[in-house]
């Protein structure tokens, strides 16, 4: 259980998904005008990222890795992928409606996001049992949420306090930020590690 | 080598595409819902589509530019039924008050239950035509005048002013274009389309449309026309495109013999950018109520221009002279209609007497 938790933690703080891999950052830039956005976004992106887990392991280690098909990884995760973003967009909306209303606007875009994609892909370069992989993908998740809501919260700040150039302003002071608060993060280096 | 990843990858795709099949069908299925529009007409339809959706299939062509991906914010559309909160797509397109007066954007609301609508009449009224092109011709370097005869025997019942949305082929998007031709000529219409750098349909236009394809057009749209009933004095005010509108108000007042006083003041950069030039001086020729008062704004030296020059609401603002018994009927750039409108009411006109199209 250590090692999960170990690997939970990384995967938020040491080895953060946005902030030390870059992955992920098209709706960062473009989501993290508004707090709340952020946050819905954050929330769907830990749901489906978590779940896509969940489906994309035994794909690939019962069905992939038997048969010899392992080439056709990438192809299998990606079609996975979209038909669980669908999926959970048809159960939310039959079920829960309101939520559906709150973050339906975002589900497709997570579909094309490659911070879901990379997931499927370190599951199996780091060769993660299927536990290590659900807390992997969650806690890359909530790692993700954490950036994407900080630099909102930065960003808010910013409108009130600062008189960013012309030239700066949206998507290039953004990413200075993130620049900024990825070199924070570097703080966090060594107190955990994952292979 | 092996044919079992094949067959498995096969197996995979059609596991999934059977589950979500399936899933769809259980899940997003919300059996007959009626739509009624304008406390009129109800259709039924099996739910769980966009409203825009069971338009287009009911053959109620209401403007709708994007093909319903909520980029262009026309299909609004008054729904009296609550269909929950407005999504953010929908929220760049809709402000405060039209919020509070119900007002969606039809391609985000899914039809879920029975639902009641309203939107403007005449909206029942467009259509969709099939047409052929019969006559591309450019105008100046960047602005062709296109001719499309109906295929069918009927005509396009229009008011001048008024503009059609032409189908991007092997798209389901659409484009607005003004009617620059008169009612009279109904069975066949006349359009004027500048090239837009990076365009989907002024490219296409520009570069592949020849004479002889066919094209499909709905319409027609719009609520800036000539008010017949009026018979006051009128100012027009173009520029570019903007042109296309007034040709065909001006192609129904001619065809009523000119019974009002007119002024047309035209817009363009230089000489170049001038096109319909010698019709419309014939026009005015030939008839004493109507002038045609062309400017430009930086005419060149090889131009020998000797007319009107500056921005076109500067001659505007030196060449009328009191506006409180005037109309006027504008169409422009954003830029050009907001500052005709600031020198026209400066001149006394009423609000109410200044009708603009903008684009």
């Amino acid at each position: 259980m250590g090692e999960m938790i170990t690997i939970l933690l990384a995967a938020i703080f040491t080895h953060n998904i946005a902030l030390t891999y870059l992955l992920g950052w098209c709706p960062i830039i473009s989501l993290s005008r508004s707090l709340k956005t952020s946050f819905g976004m954050g929330i769907c992106v830990m749901i489906v990222m978590t779940l896509t887990a969940v489906v994309n392991w035994p794909i690939y280690y019962l069905i992939l890795v038997p048969a010899k098909a392992e080439f056709f990884s990438y192809v299998v995760f990606t079609i996975t992928i979209a038909a669980t973003v669908q999926l959970l967009e048809m159960f939310l909306e039959k079920f829960f409606p309101s939520l559906q209303t709150l973050f339906g606007v975002f589900l497709p875009l997570i579909a094309a996001n490659s911070i879901v994609l990379v997931i499927a892909l370190f599951m199996v370069l780091r060769n993660y049992s299927y536990a290590k992989t659900i807390f992997f993908a969650f806690g890359s998740a909530a790692g993700w949420t954490l950036a994407i809501v900080t630099v909102s919260a930065i960003r808010a700040k910013l409108v009130l306090i600062s008189d960013v150039p012309n030239g700066l302003k949206g998507g290039g002071i953004t990413l200075v930020t993130a620049g900024v608060m990825a070199l924070a993060f570097l703080g966090f280096a060594g107190m955990l590690g994952i292979q | 080598m092996s044919l079992v990843p094949l067959i498995v990858m096969v197996a995979i795709l059609v596991a999934i595409s059977v589950i979500l099949s399936v899933a769809r069908r259980l899940l997003v299925d919300y059996g007959e819902c009626r739509i009624t529009i304008n406390g009129q007409k109800t259709y039924t339809v099996r739910g769980g589509e966009t409203l825009l959706s069971y338009f287009i299939a009911n053959k109620i062509f209401i403007p709708s530019a994007c093909g319903g991906k909520s980029t262009c914010g026309f299909c609004k559309t008054r729904v009296l039924t609550d269909v929950g909160d407005l999504l953010p797509t929908e929220a760049v397109f809709i402000s405060p008050e039209e919020k509070s007066d119900g007002i969606r954007l039809a391609c985000q609301v899914k039809v879920k239950n029975d639902i009641e609508v309203r939107f403007p009449e005449y909206l029942l009224a467009t259509r969709e035509y099939h047409t052929r092109v019969e006559a591309v011709q450019a105008l100046t370097h960047d602005i062709k005048h296109l001719r499309l005869r109906l295929e069918s025997s009927d005509a396009v019942a229009f008011k001048p002013g008024q503009y059609i949305q032409f189908k991007i082929p092997g798209t389901e998007e659409f484009r607005a274009y003004s009617i620059a031709s008169g009612p009279s000529l109904a069975s066949a219409l006349e359009l004027v389309v500048r090239l837009v750098p990076g365009g989907l349909c002024s490219t296409y236009i520009h570069e592949i449309l020849k004479e002889g394809d066919r094209v499909t057009i709905t319409g027609p749209y719009g609520d800036f026309f000539l008010r017949e009933d009026s018979t006051k004095e009128m100012v027009c005010i173009a520029g570019g495109c903007g042109m296309a509108p007034i040709r065909s108000i001006l192609s129904r007042l001619q065809e009523n013999g000119m019974p009002r006083k007119a002024t047309y003041f035209f817009g363009a950069r230089s000489k170049e950018d001038l096109f319909y030039t010698e019709e419309l001086k014939d026009l005015a020729r030939r008839y004493p109520n109507f002038r045609y008062v062309p400017a430009l704004s930086e005419p060149k030296p090889t131009d020998q221009w000797e007319g009107e020059v500056g921005l076109i609401t500067q001659v505007v603002e030196r060449c009328v002279g009191d506006g409180s018994n005037a109309e006027a009927y504008l169409c422009g750039p954003q830029p050009m209609i907001d500052a005709s409108l600031r020198v026209l009411t400066g001149k006394g006109m009423r609000k109410e007497d200044i009708l603009y199209d903008k684009f």
